[in-house]
């Protein structure tokens, strides 16, 4: 027969668990302990009011401009959920409540935001690595991350994430071929927020989803509700499980929305109806959370008053904290710092020179 | 004439070559709907269409090589990097195919394209948001890079840019977007590619910059000469490749005493070009090793210390005063 057909799949799974009127699918709802399912909503909470936090603090020009998550939170922590702290984690730059999750600090992120690189410090204890900046870029580094834990037999998990913008840089596929090829333990966590900045995700790419392009490279993808903490827990967990006992890479698309603005240099309301954040203000992945745990008889309004008046107080400590020892980064030679292991001959006399130069001015100022 | 800012003038020039040659096409990341992120393409969309003001995927590399097609295929693309942090993504396709079709085909295709990007700091911007990279498109034969400093020439550098047969990186000082206003001619207004400017005349000393760095090395010219009774030269180098040394190596042989300023780190900076060739040709009129006032060898870093790292007034004129004092 010259024409055959090649079975390929034609359809891909989407996965809702809690949808966004609280209604519970009891089939799919995984089992989770109490105390997890606690833990995820106080770092839920306390991520969407840093946030605001921060909102506040870069219109009062305390920090410089940053990315806010809101509405993100229940695709980020729905997805490191099931890490484990040897796991390793490489974030785009909007993952913040996962970073939260993962051990960051919330002084390391005001220092970060207010334009110190010492917020980006990673301490010994913590694999996961720094934000990353260039869209798309960081996928492939999570694709070496997990070779390397092949080869050195390890049975840990390399996860990323990137967003919908992402889908169409030539890392992205790349970094799916390669985990394919390689069979690789990495879990490609795609948060479709709709934006990237101005192009919306229909004018990305024509395919009906973004889980799909995972066939191309033949592993596994699945688009999640990713407003919906249960299905991104779920779709996740099966992820890692896969990964860690030697099956390969698994995508998973994240469905969700930027609530807010890309960046706060940004204005969305030259390109996008505010009619539709409305829509999706609806379906709140905080609110619904609450809304289940409340159910589940886990989380009374007393008790979340109680954790919000604990997170306000956290969140104040934090950013005086931050302030503080941002005080301490004064020093304009900590930018000769960390450039190279040894410092080159050539980059000393440049700071010696830049010493001299400080000197010599601040000495002048004095006379005048 | 109208006061712009380097936004409106940039503006300006796209919309008149839009206007006037129906082959020039806008390309780029949120450059349609949204106006682009600092608003240069702001209009144009509305002017033009979608057909001819692209909203494209977030893709840099597919940008610039898209970008090569069209121009190859006879229209005149103007693709807008972001920013020039995500512009390396182009490095292959501008290295490997823009600069040498020329010559690979020997005369028969060429890439007149335009590769727009804001550079340097200075902006209180996020990582990758600040650097000033012009030294690596000015190291590849074949590609011309330009970089102007002020609203009207850069109005005038870009409608050459869009016109020039060769494939252009025009890097736009953001610091300078939206700094200052200059008057800007409605009327048609270019400028050579590939020619430097004389913007003050003086005899003890020259110094050279481009882009946002000129605002500082006029003020310390002006302070050199308030303070000090110093007349200093000022070239700005508007082109950094081709680079056009006859005035500065005039200039040179006249003071003998020069030092050139860039935000770009030192070491294989565009400085080091500049030096080299007074070395070269101005040797025996040279008074004074000549300085570089750069940017460190560091990545610029993130804003609160950005300030230390960008050349200022004071590190100019602290370098006019040792060049001065050099016997």
């Amino acid at each position: 027969m010259p024409k055959t057909r090649i079975a390929l799949p034609d359809s891909i799974d989407h996965l809702s668990i809690l949808d966004e009127h609280g209604k519970i699918d009891t089939d799919l709802e995984p089992t989770i302990e109490n105390s997890l399912l606690l833990r995820l909503h106080r770092t839920m909470l306390l991520a969407r009011r840093f946030d605001e936090r921060l909102l506040s603090l870069q219109r009062q020009g305390r920090i410089g401009t940053f990315p806010p998550i809101a509405g993100q939170e229940a695709a980020h922590l729905g997805a490191v959920a099931p890490l484990r702290a040897s796991d390793w984690v490489v974030p785009a730059f909007r993952e913040m409540a996962a970073d939260l999750w993962r051990g960051r600090s919330l002084e390391s992120i005001v220092i970060y935001n207010n334009g110190f690189n010492e917020g980006g410090r990673i301490p010994a204890e913590r694999n996961d690595m720094p934000i990353s900046v260039p869209v798309g870029s960081q996928i492939l580094h999570a694709v070496g991350i997990a070779w390397g834990m092949k080869y050195r037999a390890t049975d840990d998990v390399a996860m990323t994430f990137f967003g919908d913008g992402a889908t169409s840089q030539g890392d992205f596929h790349e970094g799916l071929n390669f985990a394919g090829v390689f069979q690789l333990p990495v879990v490609l966590v795609c948060q479709n927020n709709q934006w990237a900045i101005s192009i919306p995700r229909s004018k990305q790419t024509r395919s009906q989803t973004l889980a799909q392009k995972a066939f191309a490279y033949g592993i596994p993808g699945i688009q999640v509700d990713g407003n919906d903490i249960l299905a991104v827990y779920v779709a996740a967990r099966e992820a890692v499980e896969r990964a860690r006992s030697g099956g390969g890479a698994t995508l998973i698309e994240c469905v969700t929305y930027r609530m807010a603005v890309h960046t706060t240099a940004d204005d969305p309301k030259r390109y996008r109806p505010d009619a539709e954040v409305e829509e999706w203000r609806r379906k709140d992945p905080l609110t619904r959370f609450q809304g289940y745990l409340a159910a589940k008889g886990l989380l009374t309004v007393d008790n979340v008053k109680a954790e919000e008046e604990a997170i306000a107080a956290e969140i104040q400590t934090a950013v005086a904290r931050a302030e503080e020892e941002m005080k301490a980064l004064g020093d304009p030679l900590l930018m000769f710092e960390h450039a190279y292991a040894e410092m080159p001959e050539y980059l000393s006399e440049q700071r010696a020179d830049f010493i001299r130069f400080m000197h010599a001015t601040q000495k002048e100022g004095d006379h005048a | 004439m109208p006061k712009m800012t380097m936004v409106q003038a940039l503006n300006l020039a796209l919309r008149q070559e839009m206007a006037r040659d129906e082959s020039v096409i806008v390309l780029g990341e949120d450059v349609g709907v949204d106006g682009g992120v600092f608003r240069v393409t702001d209009g144009l969309i509305e002017t033009f269409g979608e057909r001819r003001v692209v909203d494209t995927p977030l893709a840099e590399s597919a940008i610039a090589g898209m970008s090569i097609g069209m121009a190859v295929y006879g229209l005149k693309p103007v693709c807008e990097m972001q920013f020039d942090g995500f512009s390396y993504y182009t490095m292959h396709q501008i290295e490997a195919h823009a600069s040498r079709l020329r010559l690979r085909s020997q005369g028969r295709h060429h890439v007149p394209m335009v590769l727009r990007a804001p550079y340097g700091g200075g902006v209180r911007a996020l990582e990758h948001h600040s650097e000033s990279r012009e030294a690596f498109w000015a190291h590849i034969p074949g590609l011309k890079m330009v970089i102007p400093s002020s609203p009207r020439n850069a109005r005038a550098l870009l409608v050459s840019a869009i016109r020039d047969p060769d494939p252009v990186i025009f890097y736009e000082p953001k610091a300078v977007y939206r700094a200052f206003r200059e008057e800007v001619p409605e009327e048609e207004e270019t400028l050579p590619i590939g020619r430097s400017q004389r913007v003050r005349e003086g005899r003890d000393l020259t110094l050279i910059a481009y882009g946002a760095m000129m605002r500082p090395t006029l003020e310390a010219a002006e302070e050199l000469k308030r303070q000090h009774g110093v007349e200093a030269e000022v070239i700005d180098l508007l082109t950094i490749s081709p680079l056009d040394d006859s005035l500065l190596v005039e200039s040179a042989r006249k003071t003998g005493r020069v030092a050139v300023v860039h935000e770009a780190p030192r070491s294989f900076g565009p400085g080091a070009e500049v030096v080299a060739r007074l070395v070269e040709k101005a040797f025996y009129h040279l008074e004074a090793p000549v300085a570089r006032v750069t940017g460190y060898d560091v990545v610029i870093p993130l804003f609160s210390r950005e300030k230390y790292y960008l050349p200022g007034v004071a590190r100019i004129v602290d370098a006019a005063r040792s060049l001065l004092s050099a016997q």
